[in-house]
């Protein structure tokens, strides 16, 4: 493959880098991670007319090589290192026609790289509408590069730039726009001379920004401070000096190949629309309504989808125990790798359809306007106006909101973000509280219409809110950044939304998860399977002579036997006698070594406490049984005392444990794949584990 | 005049910066000395704001426009 061609996009963000990228390469995108960093690497392969295939390689959207967010550092990384390999052939410039002035700010920085580039000039359409009239051919003679005009989402003018790139020159055609030595010219000497460094504009990026760049030696950091002491280099001003000088370039090149027609009094379509969203009262009614709208869809739209594909599992399970022999690998299969399984799968409905609703969002110009909204109140605890969508997702399921963080572009604000959603009661907590809440809390109304047991799930998911703002302001002052918080951002116009694009979204983040979290949900389950399975040897073979006696199998019937069975085999099985083991640990909390044990295989996912309780307890779990896993479970008397296990006090404290642990590996995994470390997970792990801790034993000791 | 003083409907001439690191961001976003600026909205909860300038809608924070002196 040494004959493909690398293009790199490069563009402002909403210039239609991400939609062209899609035209261009389609499904055979890869999504991965850029060398030693978390920000997503987008590549694909698309064929040109020559028979030739490029490779093509989205970069971070930027406005300037100085760069505001981790990402944005990635595009100098990648333009300025020769030996890279993502290091282009050929620059495929993505500009805005609607707004060029403050595109070609970038494109004369990038230009001055002397990598050959060419322009594809986007949104064509709505530069017309706007009643901007480019003359594109003498912009190109003006600027020594090919423009193509295209309009990515109608997928006009694809073909030509296809020719383009596959026409395109190895060498450098672009005339150079600002005098760049005259910036610094004894730096920009010393640093061409010593490093050996072709070109000028590359020398000066160098001394801006060597801290940062990943590929220099550690001499050659040490060569560039010296030279930048020995000429007194004042970054900033020459920052300032230099795009000064870019824009008055542009400002020539503009004056007479675009003229602008429009009547500046005219109101715009834009303006209108947000005079509405925007609204102080209405603003928030709307943003509310689809927030409510896009809660009630990941829980009401995906039961059906999640459903079929429990009951596919379970037609599996049920072949597997027709066909597979009994024995010890058909436990492992249907019970640790099948169980597994479908714990990841039946997560993408709800996958899909929050990423559904973010990317329409989002693709509409929608979320910028929620961010100028929210951003006063979030920003008071630490987290960004972006911050919002992930937690109301973190109601339904944490893992794809977790996912949804990587709108935000300031690193702190993301991660506390991350860190703050598992926090919010998610659905799989439901199960949870129903069963605790209707053992313990009357089924009564007060006032004749206030139910005390909604009451009660109600104080649960307010708590989980109040906690997750409370832990967000403490991050914010434990956390250092060493990046100021900007939000000069860009409101984008309003527009449809692509609906390829919306499925595409759907298509990779579910292949995300799936492949990703994935592989360590399934091992989590077969690694809990094992636990809950297996024992100290002598003590199930023990426990399978006792039942098979005659005397037993005379007084019970067999259903009941083999549920007596399970039930003493998960007490002697090492998950049972972990359970015993923190029985001391938790003891205080009011949990007995049974709950101990719950906590244990619950830890695959929350909502597996029941179907735990329901075997040691020996009751079949579904849901029409749950009336009777309750009756079990409040007629369990403690052995010692002869007193009920679960009061009041023990049910709540259990409750709040559940509010704040981090009880589920799916989350682990999607926050180990998303921050592409242990650090941030065991720092999570540790943190809610502490606090639920804390938090149960101070309701149990009050209730006791 | 600071940027952040204009209410929305009204309009400036961008004079100067008082803050280096904070001009060559907005610079980068287009705005730039000689540039002309509309107030479009402020945020219902009185931060941020919106304003046009160089032909498109940017938002910015109203201590980030406090940097921004008017002609």
């Amino acid at each position: 493959m040494s004959q493909d061609l690398k293009v790199a996009l490069v563009g402002n963000p909403n210039s239609g880098k991400s939609t062209l990228f899609n035209v261009l390469t389609g499904l055979s995108q890869k999504i991965g991670n850029f060398p030693g960093v978390t920000v997503e690497k987008k590549e694909g392969f698309t064929k040109l007319p020559d028979n030739r295939s490029a490779r093509i390689i989205d970069l971070p959207g930027t406005y300037s090589f100085y760069p505001k967010s981790r990402d944005e550092r990635i595009v100098m990384d990648a333009l300025a290192d020769k030996t890279s390999s993502v290091h282009p052939d050929l620059i495929v410039f993505v500009a805005d026609a609607s707004n060029l002035k403050r595109n070609l700010l970038l494109f004369s920085q990038v230009a001055d790289l002397r990598i050959p580039i060419i322009i594809a000039l986007n949104m064509m359409d709505l530069a017309s509408q706007a009643g901007i009239e480019i003359e594109v051919d003498e912009l190109a003679l003006k600027l020594g590069v090919q423009i193509v005009p295209i309009s990515a989402r109608k997928g006009e003018g694809i073909d030509q730039l296809k020719m383009a790139i596959s026409q395109s020159s190895s060498i450098p055609t672009q005339f150079s726009s600002i005098d760049v030595p005259s910036l610094a010219p004894d730096l920009i000497h010393a640093i061409r001379r010593d490093l050996n460094i072709p070109y000028p504009y590359v020398a000066l990026q160098l001394a801006h920004q060597h801290e940062q760049l990943s590929f220099l030696s550690s001499e050659q950091n040490k060569r560039i401070e010296e030279i930048k002491s020995e000429f007194s280099f004042h970054s900033q001003q020459s920052q300032a000096t230099e795009t000064i000088g870019r824009y008055n370039f542009i400002n020539d090149v503009l004056f007479d190949t675009v003229k602008l027609n429009s009547d500046p009094g005219k109101e715009t379509m834009s303006n209108r629309i947000d005079n509405i969203l925007t609204h102080r009262v209405f603003g928030f009614v709307i943003f509310f309504a689809i927030l409510f709208l896009i809660f009630q869809s990941i829980f009401a739209w995906s039961e059906y989808p999640m459903s079929l594909i429990e009951s596919l599992f379970v037609w599996m399970t049920d072949i597997g125990h027709q066909y597979l022999p009994a024995g010890a690998f058909a436990d492992l299969m249907i019970d640790g790798v099948l169980a597994g399984l479908s714990g990841v799968l039946i997560f993408i409905p709800q996958i899909a359809i929050l990423f559904a609703f973010i990317s329409i969002l989002e693709d509409t110009g929608y979320m910028s306007r929620v961010t100028f909204m929210m951003d006063k109140i979030m920003r008071k605890v630490g987290l960004s106006g972006k911050s919002i969508v992930p937690m109301i997702g973190g109601f339904a399921c944490a893992v794809p909101s977790i996912m949804s963080t990587r709108n935000i572009e300031n690193w702190k604000d993301r991660m506390i973000t991350i860190m703050v959603t598992p926090l919010i009661a998610c659905s799989a907590r439901l199960p949870v509280y129903t069963l605790l809440i209707s053992m313990v809390v009357p089924d009564q109304k007060v006032w004749g219409f206030i139910n005390m047991q909604g009451i009660a799930l109600m104080a649960l998911y307010v708590l989980s809110i109040i906690s997750a703002i409370v832990v967000a302001w403490v991050m914010k002052v434990i956390i250092k950044s060493r990046e100021r918080g900007y939000f000069i951002m860009e409101l984008p116009v309003y527009r449809m939304p692509r609906w390829n694009n919306v499925l595409l979204t759907m298509y990779k983040s579910v292949k995300a998860f799936v492949f990703e979290a994935g592989k360590i949900i399934i091992a989590v389950s077969i690694v809990l399977w094992v636990l809950s399975s297996y024992g100290p040897s002598g003590r199930f073979d023990a426990i399978d002579e006792k039942y098979s006696s005659v005397t037993i199998a005379q007084e019970y019937p067999a259903d009941d036997i083999s549920r007596m069975v399970s039930s003493e085999k998960l007490e002697n099985s090492y998950a049972g006698l972990i359970g015993k083991a923190i029985e001391p640990v938790i003891k205080p909390l009011g949990f007995d070594w049974k709950i101990g044990i719950a906590l244990i295989t619950s830890f695959a996912a929350r909502e597996v406490f029941v179907g735990t309780m329901a075997t040691i307890y020996s009751v079949e779990a579904d849901d029409s049984n749950l009336a009777s896993v309750r009756d079990k479970m409040l007629s369990a008397e403690n052995p010692e005392t002869g007193l009920p296990v679960f009061t009041v006090a023990v049910a709540f404290s259990l409750m709040v444990f559940y509010a704040f642990a981090m009880q589920c590996v799916s989350t682990i995994a999607i926050v180990y794949r998303e921050t592409k470390s242990w650090t941030w997970p065991a720092i999570q792990f540790a943190y809610m584990t502490t606090l639920a801790y804390i938090a149960s034993l101070i309701v149990y000791q009050l209730l006791k | 005049m600071k940027l952040s003083q204009l209410e929305p409907g009204q309009s400036g001439i961008i004079k100067e910066f008082t803050d280096l690191e904070m001009s060559i961001k907005l610079m980068e976003m287009g705005c730039l000395p000689g540039e002309s600026i509309v107030v479009e909205r402020i945020a219902p909860l009185g931060d941020p704001m919106a304003i046009t300038v160089s032909g498109y809608s940017l938002s910015l924070r109203k201590h980030e426009a406090s940097t921004i002196i008017m002609q």
